[in-house]
C-alpha cells in the first residue's frame, strides 16, 4: 500500500540523506519526497510518500524516529488529512486545439500559465487522482504532453492538531520579514481561493 | 545505557572556564571533559594538529597498527568497561580502516566515538589528497556522525556525540574534523557545549495495561522462559533479570551476547539458545508457553526458521528500540522501554510462583547430553578445542575476561567457558567479525588493567590483525593469547562439510609458527599438541609477567555440535556422531 508519513526534521545539510538512505537500506522505494519550510526557520518539513507492505509502517516511523535529526513523524495516511500535489503540464497546441484545452482547463480547475504559438503550460493542482484524470483526458483526446513536472504529495491533518513536539520546544522564532520579500501578496491570496474551491472534493 | 548522564567523571581543571583554544586543544580539552582516558589511534597528516597537542593532555594514546584495531580496541574497552572507547584517525585511507570496526560496534550496540581528521574546508569536495567522504561513507553504519569545519562546533559536536552513543541504544558516532578547525582558535566553553537533553524515542511505550498483559501472561504460565540478551548488560538490569527469574522460577535461555548477563553456574541457566545452543536449550524455548525476551532482539542465528519458532509460546518483549518490535518474531506484549525500568515497575507486582513441573521437565531434556564435563574423559592422545576452553576455564576460575574471534573456536568458547561475571566474554556478535579478537582483547586490559584477560582466536582470523602484537608489545600489555589452530578456516570448512559434500575449497590454511611470530615480537610463546600439556602451559602463561602466545594444535576436523542449519527449525538439529569420543551423546535426534 501507500504510506504517507509527514517527518519534522532539522534544517540541516545531509538530513535529506539520512532519511533518503533509510528508505535504501529498507529496500523501500521512494514514490515522492517533498521538502520544504515551516511555521520554525530551524525545522523543515517531508512529506514522503512510500510503497511498502501494510504493516511496515510501525518499522518505518520507529527507524525514522531513529535518526537523531528527525523530530516527529506522523502516519498521517491512516488520518483524515488534505493532501495536495501541483504539477505543470506542458502541451503541445496551435490555434486550433486550444480552444479544447481551455475547456478542459476549466473542467479541471486548472489554470493556464503560459501560452506559447505551439505550446501552452497548464498547473493543475489537487489530489493525485485529479491530476492523473486529466493527464488521462489529455492522452486519450490525442493531445500531446510535451512535458510534465509534479512536486509529489504534500499532506497536513485536518483540524486543530499540530506537532506535540515542537509545541514542546517553545515559541516559533518567526520567519524575518526578509524571508517572506519578494512573495507578491495577490499570488498567495489566488492559491488560497482556488484551494477553498477544490477543498470541497 | 537509558540515561543521558555520562558515567565518566570529568576534569575539573580544564572544563572549569572559558578558554581560548585551538581547535586541537579543543578537542583534547572536551574529550578530557568527557572523562575520556585512553585513546586509540594512528596519525596522518589531516590529524596532525590535534596530534600536536595532544602531549599538554593527561591522556593515554595507544598507537595502533591499524586503524581497524583502533576501532576495535574502543569496542573491547567500551565492552570491558561500560564507558565509551575512543578511536582517532585521520582522513582518507585511515577513516576507511576504521569502518569495519565501527560497524562491528553497530551491530553490536557499543557505544564508541570516533574521530577523524578532514581536509582542510576550502577544500572539501575536491578530492584534495586523503580526501574521502567518511560521513557519508559510515552513514548506515554509525548511529550519528558529525562533518565539523569550524573550530567552535567542535567542542558541540564531540559532546552530543558522546550523549548519542550512550544514550537509548548505545552505538557507534563518528566526528569528522576538519584540519583548518583543529587549527583555528575559539573560545572552549566546556559548560555551554552541552548537548540538548537526551529526547527518548516518542515510541517507547510500557503503559499500565501492557504491564498488566505481561503479568497476567507470567501468572499463568506453565512453561515460561526468559530470554536474556546483551541489552541486559546496556541497560544494567542485572538484578533485575535476576531477581525476574528467581522469583517466578523461570529458566533463562541466553544469546551469545547475552551469556554474562546472568551468571553461568546459576541452577537457572539453561545455556546459550540458537544455531549452536544445546539441544534442551532450543527445546525449552520450542515448547515454552510464554517468552519473556529481555534486551534481546530474535536474530536469525537464535531463531531459526521463524516459521516454526517457538509456535504455542505467547511473546513478552522487553526492547528498547521500537524498531526492533514485530521485526523478526510477532510478539504478544510489547513493553518498549529501558529494561531495568520495565522490569523495576514489574517485579514488585509479579507473584512468586512454583516453577519446579516446568524445570524439572526440562532437566529430563538434558540426559546424559548434559554430561559436558569432558575432564573425566580418557587422555586418547587427540587434542580438542573443547578441552583447550574448558581447562582454560577451571585454570582461571572462570574468572578472566575472554576476548573471542569468529568461527568455530567462538563456539567452543561459549560452550565450554562458563562465565559467572558480568561483561568477561567479549565477543563479535552481529557482525561476527574475525579480527576482532586481539585488538578489543587490547582495548578491554586498558580499560581493566587488573583483570586477566585471554585471547581466543582461531588460526584464521588470528591473522587478519595480528600485526597488534607490536601494540601489545610496545604498550606492554600483560594479555594471554590461545590459538585454537586447526589448519582450517574451521566453520567455513563445517559447513562445506554438512552442505557442500566436503568440498574443501579455500578452506586449508598455511600458517606462520605463531610461537616464532611471538618471538619476534618479544612476546613468550608455547606449542601445545597434546591434552596433557594444556593445563600446565596454561599455568606457565599465568605465571609468567607479560604477554603470553600458545599455539593449541587441535584437532583438524572437528565440528561444533549441535548446529541447527540456517533457516531448519530450532529443534531440528545435526547432532554429533555417535562413537566420537566427546561428550554431546544425547540419542535422541
Ligand atoms: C572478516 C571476515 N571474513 C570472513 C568471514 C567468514 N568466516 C566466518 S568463520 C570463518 C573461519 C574462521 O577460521 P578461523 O579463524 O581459523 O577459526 P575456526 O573457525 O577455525 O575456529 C570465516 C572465514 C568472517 N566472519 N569475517
Ligand atoms: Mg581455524
Amino acid at each position: 500500500m501507500l504510506h504517507t508519513f509527514v517527518a519534522l526534521v532539522e534544517d540541516k545539510p545531509g538530513v535529506l540523506t539520512r532519511v533518503a538512505s533509510l528508505f535504501r537500506r529498507l529496500n523501500i522505494n521512494i514514490t515522492s519526497l517533498t521538502v520544504g519550510n515551516t511555521e520554525r526557520e530551524e525545522i523543515s518539513r517531508m512529506t514522503i510518500v512510500a510503497e511498502a507492505a501494510e504493516d511496515r509502517a510501525h518499522r518505518i516511523m520507529a527507524s525514522l524516529y531513529k535518526l537523531e535529526n528527525v523530530l516527529e513523524v506522523d502516519d498521517v495516511g491512516r488520518h483524515s488529512a488534505v493532501v495536495r500535489e501541483l504539477a505543470l503540464l506542458k502541451v503541445a497546441s496551435g490555434p486550433e486545439t486550444r480552444a479544447d484545452l481551455f475547456q478542459l482547463a476549466e473542467v479541471f480547475h486548472a489554470r493556464i500559465v503560459d501560452l506559447a504559438p505551439e505550446s501552452l503550460m497548464l498547473e493543475i493542482t489537487g489530489s493525485a487522482s485529479k491530476i492523473e484524470g486529466l493527464v488521462q483526458i489529455l492522452v486519450q483526446s490525442n493531445h500531446k504532453i510535451l512535458e510534465m513536472a509534479r512536486t509529489g504529495r504534500m499532506a497536513m491533518r485536518r483540524g486543530h492538531h499540530t506537532s506535540r513536539v515542537v509545541e514542546a520546544l517553545g515559541d516559533a522564532t518567526p520567519h524575518t520579514e526578509s524571508a517572506l520579500a519578494g512573495k507578491p501578496k495577490h499570488v498567495a491570496l489566488d492559491l488560497i481561493a482556488e484551494e477553498d474551491q477544490h477543498n470541497s472534493i | 545505557m537509558s540515561n543521558s548522564g555520562n558515567p565518566n567523571s570529568s576534569d575539573p581543571a580544564i572544563t572549569s572556564q572559558p578558554t581560548l583554544l585551538t581547535g586541537a586543544e579543543t578537542l583534547w580539552a572536551t574529550l578530557v571533559g568527557e572523562g575520556v582516558r585512553d585513546v586509540f589511534g594512528y596519525p596522518g597528516g589531516a590529524i596532525l594538529p590535534a596530534y600536536d597537542a595532544l602531549r599538554k593532555f593527561p591522556i593515554r594514546h595507544i598507537l595502533v597498527r591499524h586503524e581497524q584495531g583502533a576501532a576495535h580496541m574502543a569496542d573491547g574497552y567500551a565492552r570491558a568497561s561500560g564507558r565509551v572507547g575512543v578511536a582517532v584517525a585521520t582522513s582518507g585511507p585511515g577513516a576507511t580502516n576504521l569502518v569495519t570496526g565501527i560497524a562491528n560496534a553497530m551491530l553490536d550496540s557499543i557505544p564508541i566515538v570516533c574521530v577523524t581528521g578532514q581536509v582542510p574546508s576550502k577544500v572539501l569536495g575536491t578530492d584534495a589528497f586523503q580526501e574521502v567522504d567518511i560521513t557519508g561513507i559510515t552513514l548506515p553504519v554509525t548511529k550519528h556522525n558529525y562533518l565539523v569545519s569550524r573550530t567552535e562546533d567542535i567542542a558541540p559536536a564531540l559532546r552530543e556525540a558522546f550523549r548519542v552513543a550512550q544514550s537509548g541504544r548505545p552505538g557507534p558516532v563518528l566526528v569528522d574534523i576538519a584540519k583548518d578547525a583543529q587549527q583555528n582558535s575559539a573560545i572552549f566553553d566546556f559548560e555551554a557545549a552541552a548537548p540538548a537533553p537526551y529526547r527518548p524515542h516518542p515510541m517507547l511505550r510500557a503503559d499500565s495495561t501492557s504491564i498488566r498483559e505481561a503479568l497476567d501472561l507470567l501468572r499463568t504460565a506453565k512453561r515460561p522462559v526468559i530470554l536474556a540478551g546483551h541489552g541486559i548488560l546496556h541497560s544494567r538490569a542485572l538484578e533485575q533479570v535476576r531477581t525476574l527469574a528467581e522469583r517466578g522460577q523461570i529458566p533463562v535461555a541466553c544469546t551469545l551476547l547475552g551469556l554474562t548477563a546472568f551468571p553461568a553456574s546459576h541452577p537457572l541457566n539453561l545455556g546459550m539458545m540458537g544455531m549452536h545452543g544445546e539441544s534442551w536449550v532450543n527445546q525449552a524455548i520450542q515448547q515454552a508457553d510464554v517468552l519473556i525476551a529481555c534486551g534481546m532482539r530474535f536474530d536469525d542465528r537464535v531463531t531459526g526458521s521463524l516459521a516454526t519458532y517457538a509456535p504455542n509460546a505467547k511473546k513478552i518483549h522487553i526492547e528498547i528500540d521500537p524498531a526492533e518490535i514485530n521485526k523478526n518474531v510477532r510478539v504478544d506484549v510489547a513493553l518498549i522501554g529501558d529494561l531495568k525500568e520495565v522490569l523495576e515497575t514489574l517485579l514488585p507486582l509479579l507473584p512468586k510462583r512454583d516453577g519446579a513441573p516446568w524445570l524439572d521437565a526440562i532437566s529430563a531434556m538434558k540426559g546424559d547430553a548434559a554430561v559436558r564435563d569432558i575432564q573425566q574423559l580418557p587422555d586418547n592422545g587427540h587434542l580438542y578445542a573443547a578441552h583447550v576452553m574448558h581447562d582454560l576455564w577451571r585454570e582461571t576460575n572462570g574468572d578472566a575476561i575472554v576476548v573471542t574471534d569468529v568461527g568455530q573456536h567462538q563456539m567452543w568458547e561459549a560452550q565450554y567457558y562458563k562465565h559467572d561475571r558480568p561483561r568477561s566474554l567479549i565477543t563479535s556478535g552481529g557482525l561476527g567479525t574475525m579480527g576482532f579478537a586481539l585488538p578489543a582483547a587490547i582495548g578491554a586490559k586498558v580499560a581493566c588493567p587488573d583483570r586477566e584477560v585471554w585471547v581466543v582466536a582461531g588460526d584464521g582470523g588470528f591473522q587478519m590483525t595480528s600485526a597488534e602484537l607490536s601494540t601489545i608489545a610496545q604498550e606492554k600489555l600483560n594479555i594471554n593469547i590461545a590459538i585454537v589452530n586447526n589448519g582450517y578456516l574451521g566453520m567455513v570448512r563445517q559447513w562445506q562439510e554438512f552442505f557442500y559434500d566436503k568440498n574443501y575449497e579455500s578452506t586449508p590454511l598455511l600458517s606462520p609458527d605463531f610461537v616464532k611470530l611471538a618471538d619476534a615480537h618479544g612476546i613468550h610463546g608455547a606449542h601445545v599438541r597434546k591434552r596433557g600439556e594444556v593445563v600446565s602451559t596454561v599455568q606457565a602463561a599465568r605465571k609468567h609477567d607479560g604477554a603470553f602466545l600458545i599455539d593449541f594444535h587441535v584437532e583438524q576436523e572437528d565440528s561444533v555440535y549441535p548446529m541447527i542449519p540456517a533457516g531448519a527449525a530450532l529443534h531440528e538439529m545435526i547432532r554429533r556422531p555417535a562413537g566420537n569420543p566427546l561428550v554431546e551423546t544425547a540419542s535422541k535426534a
